[in-house]
């Protein structure tokens, strides 16, 4: 289910990025790098759990603003990778 | 030959000597050479005076990093005018008040930028001239604008102007403890002393291949630039989004077949961690120059194992002055050292002295402030007489000291040991941070009452900002909600890294905010 994909990278974001913050400001669409919560560190290191936690691989120039700006398009762009991450 | 009279001749003479040599690379985009860059800068020059620009303007550079900016650059300079760049990743109203502040006759705009910048420097007053460039590669988009400009009014050819030694060359903006941005002003002589320092230091062949890893808006950027063009090497461009991504970077740097890097700790702490570099050839890379912060002992001992074959130096000196100080790290560096290195030893080109509050000698290796005079130091910041004063130390002898605001010690054969900063002024990243720029960013937001900002020495990254605020409501803004404001107020690397709300802040006995006390609070 990619809803389970979502609060998984939800509860990370929220664990590593947010902590003490209301779970329920954080949507699917909120913007993560632009919107200041994620800095390009910040963006490897969440890049790493995706990979450790899925077992997919990144490009170098997939780490961008385009593909991880929310926690959808992340979604979007694993489902992409894994098909399997949606079942 | 004549000596060469001004900042641009260095290029000139470069392109004169070998037009067919290549002069900038955009890794993955294009290339150009030293004859071409200097036809397409004398191209802009011609249409920037079409357009007004005389000897003693200003003229704005709101672009990425590219070759077409390079261009602008040059243009700018041949047409007598000093050029100031801005980061045009950051919020608009910040390069719009910069551009107004210095009244630059006209403004390069990339034309991505145009609609947002022109909303924004119509709200403070006459709008600058604009010549807006596509962003395209290899100096087509100027190319492509000077085009379409000259089918309308072909621009008349005009003589390079031959600049005096105290004409200004270019503005950079550093932030500023008012909480707007102060422009230091650079002459032609102050760079070209430091220019000339760096040739008899780091003595560059016309074979060498530069990076330019730092943005055009911060002063690493004319080492890159101008040390490379005299000496007729090639520039090669990192953008913004390369330069931060550690792997992507560790390969072009072997790919480009770098001989002299540059930049900030930061990101070189990064390529140890994370760049794979065992993995590439690295053979090329004669010199390693760092700047602009402390580097962590342990990610340099990294990096020194990972390529072991370079030089490496550490340079230190505020935007004000350019480099006045410098180190040789001695490698390999004895795994038991945690006591970063010292700045170093004062350039050839510049005098310096440590002096107490009072502006008199300390004694011997005594703590106090780092003081720098000569050729390199700047003329002062734009329109800020006062703040201009506040920053010299004026001698019996009538010598200006520019007071850099560090505190140093000095061993006995002159090498300089940085301690910290006399005020609130930290680095990050290599970027200069005012704290209270960051604490007046915050009162621009109509919920927050209170706002302090301090800075904490951190292992990992070298320093961690904290914003300690209040609101005028019950319920504050949620940390999402005001890390947007923050990105949409504040460069990134201005953003804190953390956010603790208070009902109120503690105050002291006159009822100002209580600094120490909120150390302890964190």
């Amino acid at each position: 289910m990619s809803d389970a994909v979502s609060e998984k990278i939800k509860d990370y974001l929220m664990r590593e990025f947010l902590p003490g913050e209301n779970p329920d400001e954080l949507t699917t669409t909120t913007p993560l790098i632009t919107g200041g919560i994620l800095d390009s560190i910040a963006a490897l290191k969440l890049v790493i759990f995706l990979e450790e936690e899925y077992g997919v691989a990144f490009e170098a120039h997939e780490v961008n603003r385009e593909n991880l700006d929310t926690i959808a398009r992340i979604v979007q762009l694993l489902i992409a990778k894994k098909p399997a991450v949606a079942q | 030959m004549t000596a060469p009279s001004c900042l641009h001749d260095y290029f000139v003479r470069s392109a004169q000597r070998a037009p067919r040599a290549p002069a900038v690379i955009e890794p993955g985009g294009g290339a150009i050479s030293y004859g071409e860059l200097d036809a397409l800068s004398d191209r802009l020059r011609d249409r920037l005076a079409a357009l007004g620009v005389t000897r003693g303007d200003r003229v704005g550079l709101y672009m990425r990093k590219s070759i077409d900016t390079l261009a602008v650059i040059f243009g700018a300079l041949k047409a007598g005018a000093a050029y100031v760049p801005v980061d045009p990743g950051a919020p608009a109203a910040r390069g719009a008040y910069i551009m107004s502040n210095c009244a630059v006759k006209v403004v390069v705009i990339e034309a991505e930028y145009e609609a947002n910048f022109r909303s924004e420097i119509e709200k403070l007053g006459p709008v600058p001239g604009m010549f807006v460039i596509d962003g395209g590669a290899a100096g087509m988009g100027a190319s492509t604008a000077l085009d379409s400009a000259d089918a309308k009014h072909k621009a008349a050819s005009v003589k390079t102007v031959e600049a005096e030694p105290g004409d200004l060359a270019y503005i950079l903006y550093t932030s500023g403890s008012t909480g707007r941005p102060k422009g230091v002003m650079l002459s032609h002589e102050n760079a070209m002393s430091f220019v000339d320092w760096c040739s008899e230091t780091f003595e560059p062949q016309a074979d060498d291949r530069f990076s330019s890893h730092a943005p055009f808006h911060f002063d690493l950027s004319i080492l890159d630039i101008y040390v490379c063009m005299k000496h007729g090497a090639t520039l090669v461009l990192i953008s913004e989004s390369l330069g931060k991504d550690a792997p992507r970077l560790a390969q072009t740097i072997a790919d480009e077949r770098i001989t002299i890097w540059y930049s900030a700790p930061s990101i070189l702490s990064l390529l140890a961690q994370f760049g794979d570099l065992p993995k590439r050839d690295y053979a090329m890379l004669r010199q390693v120059l760092f700047a602009g912060e402390v580097f962590p002992v342990k990610h340099l001992r990294a990096l020194c194992e990972l390529w072991p074959r370079p030089r490496y130096f550490n340079l230190y000196g505020p935007t004000e002055t350019n480099v006045c100080t410098y180190y040789e790290v001695p490698t390999p560096i004895p795994v038991d050292r945690t006591k970063p290195y010292p700045i170093g030893y004062t350039c050839s080109h510049l005098r310096s002295r440590v002096v107490d509050d009072r502006g008199l000698d300390v004694p011997g290796e005594s703590e106090g402030e780092l003081c720098i005079a000569g050729r390199g130091v700047m003329q002062g910041y734009w329109s800020l007489p006062e703040q201009t004063a506040k920053g010299f130390h004026v001698d019996s002898s009538g010598t200006r000291w520019y007071r850099t605001g560090d505190i140093v010690t000095e061993a006995a054969d002159g090498c300089y040991t940085y301690l910290g900063r006399r005020d609130r002024m930290v680095k990050r990243r290599g970027y200069r941070v005012e704290l209270g720029e960051i604490e007046a960013g915050f009162y621009r937001h109509a919920r927050i009452k209170e706002a302090a900002v301090i800075a904490f020495p951190d292992e990992e990254a070298g320093v961690s900002i904290y914003a300690f605020l209040s609101c005028h409501d019950v319920k504050h803004p949620s940390l999402i909600e005001i890390k947007r404001f923050c990105a949409e107020n504040l460069p990134l690397y201005m953003i804190p890294d953390k956010f603790l709300w208070l009902e109120t802040l503690p105050k002291t006995s006159t009822d100002k905010i209580d600094y120490q006390r909120l150390k302890v609070m964190r």
